[in-house]
């Protein structure tokens, strides 16, 4: 673990990997010491943003000690969010993989995935686990309206769209899941950490 | 309620933002300025964190349809009342069927408008900010758009005349800190930023600063794992001319960050206006 300065107010902590980074995080939420205002998990980094009273140098001097669990899930069972399978980009990503549409979207759906961290608008999970025969580059120009709801995948990542907004993704289908509701408590389905799968359901 | 005559070019409800929920994707919004945002709670006998409007590059106009008092902190600009002028950074009076009329500050981008009781704009996420990167919160302010006041019964009195109004400088210095990607740059990424003056671009918003000036250059290729963003983060694109983060900045994002402001001096850089130069030291 190697603990970075991000300016006089915040932590970031380096965790070598995803799933310690996960970790980091379950341990920093569960400890929720006083001063810190928010708890952040990227790719490899958990940063650590406190209050700017707070002593950085005795929040950094804590870290090594903090106990940390096996798994940041709990055992928790996976998500499931159910799919409609009729993504405007089902046959083009099928010809970038060479793939027929059927494989596309047996493979998308049979992967486990887990949400490495959010960003890019509130409840977007970047979901880890893609199959890589399903890597592909976002469209070369991005969407100026993306439905919510939109079930997506780019690079080595898959989402879903928690609301209408600009996207560059490529569309695999959708889902009625309720990723985002700012009257609920917590407002995101997804959390960093969150293991999800996805379940085809036939059209009504 | 306060009505708005004329929103400006551009007017939002702020208060201290939605801490705490940055893993959620949720970014932190509030007050660009919140030094000054204090400050004219302050004035007018509010919490801190009532919400106020920031208005950018002054122009706005107000109806009050209730006698209140009110304070405009922040850029410095001419502020009339029912046609008589106000100072900046100190209460005043408004009748009721009064009107506020905001002129163009001669220096800064945005200014503050307290009413004793508070703006009270539905909340969202525990925050009546507009979030202008995410879309939550109340929309930016129209013509005619109606604002609650929160009672102000229980507020304690009004103790300061005026408030000593902090400088801005034609040309502001910032103080930054070697950010936690600075690694990535060269020897001499972080002393051309601490010694060129840099520009700042038309396309800056309340999600960040953009300047023109002289590229950083990376020492190293290759790409940096997503990772969570401060205000303040002063972020390198391939292009190599820096962003300075604001309060409406995404929670994570994939740059590296060559170097953090120090925190003391975010609120200058919320008011850096487009055109104007700002110099970096540490």
């Amino acid at each position: 673990m190697r603990v970075l300065r991000a300016g006089d107010t915040a932590l970031l902590v380096e965790t070598g990997d995803l799933a310690a980074a996960h970790r980091l995080n379950a341990a920093l939420r569960e400890a929720a010491w006083p001063g810190v205002v928010d708890v952040v998990p990227g790719e490899q980094t958990v940063l650590v943003v406190a209050d700017p009273a707070a002593d950085l140098d005795r929040l950094a001097a804590r870290l090594p000690d903090l106990p940390v669990p096996a798994d940041a899930e709990g055992g928790a069972e996976p998500v499931e969010i159910p799919v409609l399978y009729d993504g405007e980009d089902l046959d083009e990503v099928a010809r970038l993989t060479g793939l027929s549409r059927d494989e596309v979207v047996r493979r998308h759906a049979s992967a486990a995935y887990t949400v490495a961290y959010l960003g890019f608008s509130p409840g977007f999970g970047y979901l880890t686990g893609l199959d890589p025969a399903l890597h592909v580059a976002r469209r070369e120009s991005p969407r100026t309206a993306v439905p919510a709801g939109s079930v997506a995948i780019a690079g080595p990542y898959a989402a879903v769209y928690p609301s209408r907004s600009p996207g560059g993704w490529r569309l695999l289908g959708r889902s009625r899941a309720p990723l985002w509701d700012v009257t609920r408590e917590p407002p995101s389905l997804l959390r960093p950490g969150t293991r999800v799968r996805f379940v085809p359901e036939e059209p009504s | 309620m306060i009505e708005v005559v004329r929103p400006g070019p551009l007017a939002t409800v702020q208060d201290l933002g939605r801490p705490g929920l940055a893993h959620l994707g949720v970014p932190h919004s509030g007050a660009a300025d919140e030094r000054a945002l204090r400050l004219a709670n302050r004035l007018v006998g509010n919490p801190e964190d009532a919400a106020c409007v920031e208005f950018t590059f002054g122009g706005g106009s107000m109806r009050f349809h209730r006698a209140a008092w009110a304070a405009v902190t922040g850029a410095p600009l001419p502020v009339c009342v029912d046609g008589r002028a106000q100072g900046t950074n100190a209460p005043f009076h408004v009748r009721r069927g009064g009107v506020l009329e905001l002129g163009t500050p001669a220096r800064g981008l945005r200014s503050y408008l307290a009413v004793r009781g508070g703006i009270t704009a539905d909340r969202a996420l525990g925050s009546r900010s507009t979030d202008l990167l995410s879309g939550l919160g109340p929309a930016p302010l129209s013509a005619g758009v109606r604002l609650p006041v929160g009672a102000s019964t229980e507020l304690g009195a009004i103790t300061v005349d005026v408030a000593p109004a902090p400088r801005m400088h034609e040309t502001p210095i910032l103080r930054v800190l070697a950010g936690p990607r600075s690694d990535w740059f060269t020897e001499d990424a972080m002393a051309t930023l601490t010694s060129a003056p840099y520009q700042v671009s038309p396309d800056s918003n309340r999600v960040g600063v953009r300047l023109d000036g002289p590229p950083l250059t990376r020492s190293r290729d290759g790409e940096l794992g997503s990772e969570g963003m401060v205000t303040g983060s002063i972020q390198v694109p391939p292009s190599g001319l820096p962003i300075v983060f604001l309060a409406d900045h995404p929670t994570t994002g994939g740059y590296p960050v060559v170097a953090v402001l120090a925190s003391v001096s975010v609120p200058d850089a919320a008011q850096l206006r487009p055109g104007q130069h700002v110099r970096f030291r540490t």
